[in-house]
């Protein structure tokens, strides 16, 4: 068990320096904070918009000074408030918190859905010079929300990308978990990365398992101390804010009446995945 | 450990060590509650339950202190109908004590829940009435002799197993409510809860915690909490669990001199993980050995020698 020095990790401010809009539901937001630019792939910070909440959001970028990004979906009262700011303003950090993604050599395959992308596009940077062999598989429902597109085709340019909307408006016209059957049947990689919508997610660690094949998903859950004290997260026996939020397919098969079935709601009690 | 030296026995709840995990810690299921035990808990206190499910505040729900946390979680709860089924289940997979801690807004509800939460199969009842964030519950409760002996009595007459009651510091006299709880008919007291506290950014000149106020627990309170300890044991004659910033076996050790017979470790999970009550009853060990005692009752209140 890794010990925290919490006593290291305070609430601090800081200001908005950067805002962009990605799709109609997503934006991307930019400000400087040294804790969190040191972040590693997987994991996340907790930012408080001052008077509302106090939300987990996943890094998707520390550039290892202080400059930090996330990537936040219009989803609630919270995120809704945070889209609704402007350069400038003041919003609080606590992190970063949780656990990363293993980095791996070999070849190695990057599954993600929605915002899920954003943890993953973090990964991919730490991994294109140091994995034999990349390959980004990215889904969603619509050409519009496919998130950091541009991105990812500059990053994988020379390795390779796949696409698949549910309309087929970009790329192929399926789930991206078909695609993603196909190139395990012809090619061996030696790590699967996942996050993602939990439905999507389960499928993933289903072929990971038939074809053998390591993995690591990014959970979300519930947070509220996110420092492993208040309960909320829990899966099975591990706090996704302290043992997680990245599990591997072996610790995922540990709770498999919960992965992909059910999450805590904010009374404790276990409710069923929206 | 092989050595019989930390057993204790407080009003019938029987521990082969004297660290037990302090209410509102995990605390919602089996699984998380048997992770506390292959740490090294004698005992577990589950999150606190009341009759209805309650959400709880938006968050921030804690916020960090200097030398400790301040919380106001605002008692997230599935409430006592569901919970049953968790307390079964806890009952039958783990191998200590479990104590379920109990909220209300009523003697009625105290009594009602803490039946629920027996007939489950809970061993004793730890009575919240020191919660310092929510309205007409907890420390509003357990700021008041009268009606905190009523609450104590009434619970008293409905279940037959342990009454624990957890007082709050937020008072001007902790002797005069542990000694009303003790009147009620407790068979243990909890001392303390947290301290009520709270957090100011400077920035957006904002409270930080969305409840504004909450309680401070940790480092911090440790001092406080041993003075409540000993000016209690010097009134009441009930067996007394410290809590309150206890991190390691000389902060357990502080809490026995001054008069306590075991210790609750809240805060100190996050800062030392789950196997803290190993290491803190380890520790214990070592000193009532090197001390020369035969075991950990021998030195309950041993700093009130005259």
């Amino acid at each position: 068990m890794s010990v925290y020095r919490i006593a290291n990790n305070q609430l601090r401010t800081t200001q908005i320096l950067g805002i962009k809009t990605e799709s109609r539901t997503v934006k991307t937001f930019t400000f400087k904070d040294r804790k969190c630019a040191k972040a590693k792939p997987g994991q996340f910070l907790m930012l408080w918009i001052p008077g509302v909440d106090e939300i987990p959001l996943s890094i998707m970028n520390g550039d290892g000074n202080d400059m930090v990004e996330v990537a936040v979906r219009n989803v609630g009262e919270a995120t809704n408030a945070l889209h609704n700011m402007k350069i400038g303003e003041i919003i609080g950090l606590r992190g970063p918190f949780g656990n990363s993604f293993t980095l791996r050599s070999g070849n190695v395959l990057l599954v993600g859905g929605g915002t899920g992308v954003a943890p993953l596009l973090f990964l991919a940077r730490k991994l294109v010079n140091r994995a034999s062999r990349l390959v980004f598989v990215i889904g969603a429902k619509t050409k519009d929300e496919l998130l950091y597109i541009s991105e990812l085709e500059k990053l994988c340019s020379r390795k390779r990308l796949i696409a698949a909307t549910e309309d087929g408006s970009y790329g192929a016209k399926c789930l991206a978990t078909t695609p993603l059957d196909s190139l395990l049947q012809k090619e061996h990689f030696s790590m699967v990365y996942t996050c993602g919508p939990e439905q999507m997610m389960c499928k993933v660690v289903a072929l990971a398992k038939r074809y053998k094949i390591d993995l690591e998903a990014s959970l979300e859950r519930l947070m509220r101390c996110a420092i492993g004290l208040c309960g909320s997260c829990v899966i099975g026996r591990y706090r996704v804010c302290r043992d997680g939020p990245v599990f591997t397919k072996e610790r995922l098969g540990e709770f498999e009446a919960e992965f992909g079935v059910s999450k805590r709601n904010f009374d404790g009690r276990k409710v069923p995945l929206g | 450990m092989k050595s019989n030296r930390l057993e204790v026995n407080i009003a019938g709840l029987k521990l082969a060590n004297p660290t037990m995990l302090a209410s509102g810690i995990l605390g919602y299921s089996t699984e998380t509650l048997e992770s506390i035990v292959s740490g090294g808990a004698g005992a577990v206190v589950t999150k606190s339950v009341g009759l209805k499910p309650r959400m709880g505040y938006a968050n921030p729900t804690v916020v960090q202190a200097e030398f400790g946390l301040i919380n106001a979680m605002g008692l997230p709860n599935p409430g006592i109908d569901n919970f049953v089924k968790e307390i079964r289940e806890a009952r039958n997979a783990l191998k200590v004590s479990l104590i379920v801690s109990v909220y209300g807004y009523s003697a009625d509800e105290y009594a009602s829940v803490s039946h629920k939460a027996v007939v489950a199969g809970a061993d004793a009842v730890e009575l919240n009435v020191s919660c310092p964030h929510v309205k007409e519950t907890g420390s509003e409760i357990g700021q008041n002799s009268r009606i905190l002996r009523e609450i104590v009595r009434k619970v008293r007459t409905v279940i037959g197993k342990t009454v624990i009651v957890k007082l709050s510091p937020n008072v001007t006299s902790i002797v005069e409510l542990a000694e009303a709880a003790a009147q009620g008919g407790a068979d243990a007291l909890t001392i303390m809860n947290t301290v009520k506290a709270m957090a100011i950014d400077v920035e957006t000149a904002m409270p930080v915690l969305s409840n504004k106020a909450g309680g401070l627990s940790g480092q911090a309170v440790k001092p406080i909490a041993l003075r409540c300890v000993y000016d209690v044991f010097e009134r009441v004659k009930l067996p007394i669990i410290g809590c309150g910033g206890v991190a390691s076996w000389r902060d357990a050790a502080e809490f026995f001199l001054a008069g306590a017979s075991a210790v609750q470790i809240g805060t100190a999970v996050a800062t030392k993980g789950p196997t803290v009550f190993r290491a803190v009853a380890i520790g214990l060990d070592n000193y009532v050995r090197r001390q020369g005692f035969k075991g950990v009752n021998d030195i309950v209140g041993l700093s009130h020698r005259k």
